[in-house]
């Protein structure tokens, strides 16, 4: 068979490209804006053909796991991790992580939102790129709001939230006034306590890193909490988290949800929410003390020291986290479906303005937290809704299910926070923290 | 001594085995209703029992991964390290059936007892071993690790069936001047083909499912049909039925391979239970 020269060139630069072609391998969650992300990368694999993309795509947890076992045994089985603002300043702090110096001249990485760059930064130096950003605030149901004959307030205290929850309370209708998390887990109920506990005047840790869960604040906060949803709350709250209490606020089934301000574009999509036309937003609740108890968070995306195609993998975090990119979601599936939360220009943006409803409250959410003073009382830590240190996971864990064991009634208030304060002292003395 | 069993003692247990049989499959068939319900139903409280139904869900997890690549990993893991563990295991299993020693009881125990430590307590040496010999997110590194893994029991139920088998058989084929290999491959191996048909898919089904080391040794390359369905759950949004979609792709095939094999299976596992 004799090639005609078209034939054989074509062949030629296929062979040509497909050897000089760099895959880059990226783990990720599974959440709608990721999935998004990755339906869109044709438009990334245009601009850099020399780039092929590899996606793994794996549960929160099994995830955290398996990026922490290749990321600490230097593995390398990938080029760009998801994590978020917990791991970023531990894992930039161990030199797990390549900093961000190279995203090129027109990615602006002042416009970045700042308390999610300084979640994100070590010494000056950013570890990650922001895909989406969060806060939590208050969704609330605006017709049960005005049946129970009252208004929200723009930033309401935890003894309006409280009130208005008991009277929004409809046993006989199936409506709970208030769903709050319950689920054990350090990024389920503690997410929501420690937030809603910096309200309260609680802290984690004194400056000397000693545990305060003997104090008065976090008994205040924990009785509040539990009274709260035990007239108020759905049945089996302490197995409820981020998703159970959206299929309940989708079905009609809360007056308010105070979560994560991402839920916003779920609540008001008329596809998936029953009550989208009759939502809602306020700022996260506080009670006076000059704190609120919303938290911040940002899905990002970092390169691990241990990568080979470092500059390919760059080149993917700049243009995955660009203006453009927000631009390229507006134009295929509009506005209200932007990565939120991590970029000024886009709250600028009246398209934006005008698409979300959510984009005033999510942006003041976000700009409310404060992760380098995120109690009353002064802190040896940073984190808003966790501690960034590496041992928060077992502890905020240990200290969720003791929480709600004390949510489903099987322990008293006293008794849990009783064993909160010695499981901590034991794990922070045996972490070398308290000498 | 025939026994006569009154009508109302059949009803009885009839009527206990269904509703054994539902309890043990009305997970699956959860699994299943759920796949064909729309997102908001997949979570509704009350539960909805006939949903409107929708294919979407399928639609969506084959757009968003490769099914047929997972599918096609599962098959090579689960089939290649079920091989290669009969190979090893149907002369040990002879040995220590045959040819016991006073240490054999010993040996088989200690065998069993390396299924009881936690597997994430060798995780990071097993990752640092998988990394310095380049196996990471490859198929033969997995099929390696479950042919080690599943070891343990496939010698033990070989050895099992194998003790059912009289011993005087086999020495008949010796003074036939049957060899060891042809005492093994035409004497015992064909008397044992239940014990070994019921221990191949078992361990098939075993491998098959096996989801601590299958998603920690891969990435993308290499990942079975469990780390398919891992990548389904969702920190935030609904996922039961696009995760239920997925669950249904991963089972269906051992589903089937177990329905089609169920008299061999059932042979097998009951193999010397009444003499």
């Amino acid at each position: 068979m004799r090639l005609t020269p078209l034939f054989a060139g074509a062949l030629l630069a296929a062979l040509a490209t497909s050897a000089s072609a760099e895959t880059i391998t990226i783990a990720t969650v599974n959440n709608g804006d990721m999935i998004r992300m990755q339906k869109l990368t044709g438009d990334f694999t245009a601009r850099n053909p020399d780039i092929q993309l590899e996606w793994v795509t794996l549960e929160e947890n099994v995830l955290r796991q398996r990026v922490t076992t290749d990321i600490a045994t230097k593995g390398g089985q990938y080029d760009i991790l998801t994590i978020g603002t917990y791991e970023v300043p531990i894992w930039a702090r161990q030199g797990w992580l390549l900093p961000l110096e190279n995203l090129g001249a027109g990615y602006d990485v002042d416009d970045l939102l700042p308390a999610i760059r300084g979640g994100l930064s070590l010494d000056g130096k950013l570890y990650a790129a922001p895909f989406y950003g969060e806060s939590s605030m208050v969704m609330y149901r605006t017709d049960l709001m005005e049946k129970a004959g009252l208004t929200m307030p723009e930033a309401p205290t935890w003894a309006f939230i409280a009130d208005a929850a008991r009277k929004m309370t409809d046993r006989a209708a199936d409506i709970n006034g208030i769903c709050l998390r319950g689920k054990a887990g350090w990024g389920e109920n503690m997410a929501f306590l420690t937030a809603t506990a910096n309200a309260f005047g609680a802290r984690w840790f004194d400056e000397s890193w000693h545990p305060q869960f003997d104090q008065p604040e976090w008994k205040n906060t924990l009785q509040f909490y539990v009274d709260l949803m035990k007239d108020a709350g759905p049945a089996g709250a302490s197995s409820n988290g981020f998703n159970e209490n959206l299929a309940l606020f989708q079905q009609g089934k809360c007056g308010m949800w105070i979560d994560a301000t991402v839920a916003a574009s779920f609540v008001t999509n008329p596809a998936d929410s029953t009550v989208a036309g009759k939502v809602g937003f306020a700022l996260a609740p506080d009670t006076g003390l000059g704190k609120r108890g919303n938290w911040l968070w940002a899905w990002s995306l970092a390169i691990p020291a241990g990568s080979q195609k470092a500059v390919a993998a760059e080149k993917f975090i700049a243009w995955a986290t660009s203006k453009d990119y927000l631009a390229l979601v507006a134009s295929k599936e509009g506005w209200a479906n932007v990565p939120p939360g991590t970029r000024t220009s886009l709250y600028q943006n009246p398209e934006y303005q005008a698409a979300a409803p959510f984009a005033k409250a999510t942006l003041d959410s976000i700009n409310a937290a404060d992760p380098n003073n995120p109690t009353v009382k002064p802190v040896p830590y940073t984190g808003v809704q966790f501690v960034a240190i590496p041992e928060f996971q077992g502890i905020g864990t240990t200290v969720g299910q003791l929480f709600s064991a004390a949510l489903a009634g099987q322990m008293s208030v006293d008794e849990a926070l009783s064993q909160a304060q010695a499981a901590t002292t034991r794990e922070m003395t045996k972490g070398g923290y308290i000498k | 001594m025939a026994r006569s069993v009154t009508l109302q003692k059949k009803l009885t247990f009839t009527a206990l085995a269904w509703a054994v049989a539902f309890l043990l499959f009305f997970p699956i068939f959860w699994t299943i209703l759920t796949s064909f319900k729309p997102e908001a139903q997949a979570i509704a409280s009350p539960p909805v029992i006939i949903p409107s139904w929708t294919l979407e869900n399928y639609v969506e997890v084959q757009a968003r991964s490769d099914y047929f690549r997972h599918f096609a990993n599962s098959v090579w893991i689960s089939v290649g390290s079920t091989l290669i563990a009969l190979l090893i295991a149907i002369p040990a299993a002879w040995a220590m059936a045959f040819a016991p020693t006073p240490k054999t009881k010993d040996v088989l125990m200690w065998m069993l007892s390396t299924k009881m430590m936690p597997a994430v307590g060798v995780l990071v040496p097993m990752y640092l071993l998988f990394h310095d010999f380049g196996l990471l997110d490859t198929v033969w590194g997995l099929t390696m690790v479950l042919t080690l893994i599943n070891l343990p029991i496939v010698i033990w139920m070989l050895y099992t069936y194998f003790k059912e088998i009289p011993v005087d058989i086999l020495e008949a084929a010796r003074m036939d001047g049957a060899v060891l290999w042809k005492e093994l491959v035409y004497v015992l191996v064909p008397m044992a083909v239940p014990g070994i048909a019921s221990t191949l898919l078992l361990n098939i089904i075993l491998a098959w499912n096996e989801a601590f080391w299958t998603i920690n040794l891969t990435a993308s390359k290499a990942a079975p049909l469990t780390a398919f369905i891992s990548s389904f759950s969702s920190p935030q949004g609904l996922f039961w039925a696009k995760l239920s979609a997925a669950s249904t792709l991963a089972i269906a095939p051992i589903l089937v391979l177990g329905w089609l094999s169920q008299r061999q299976l059932v042979r097998g596992l009951t193999f010397g239970a009444v003499k």
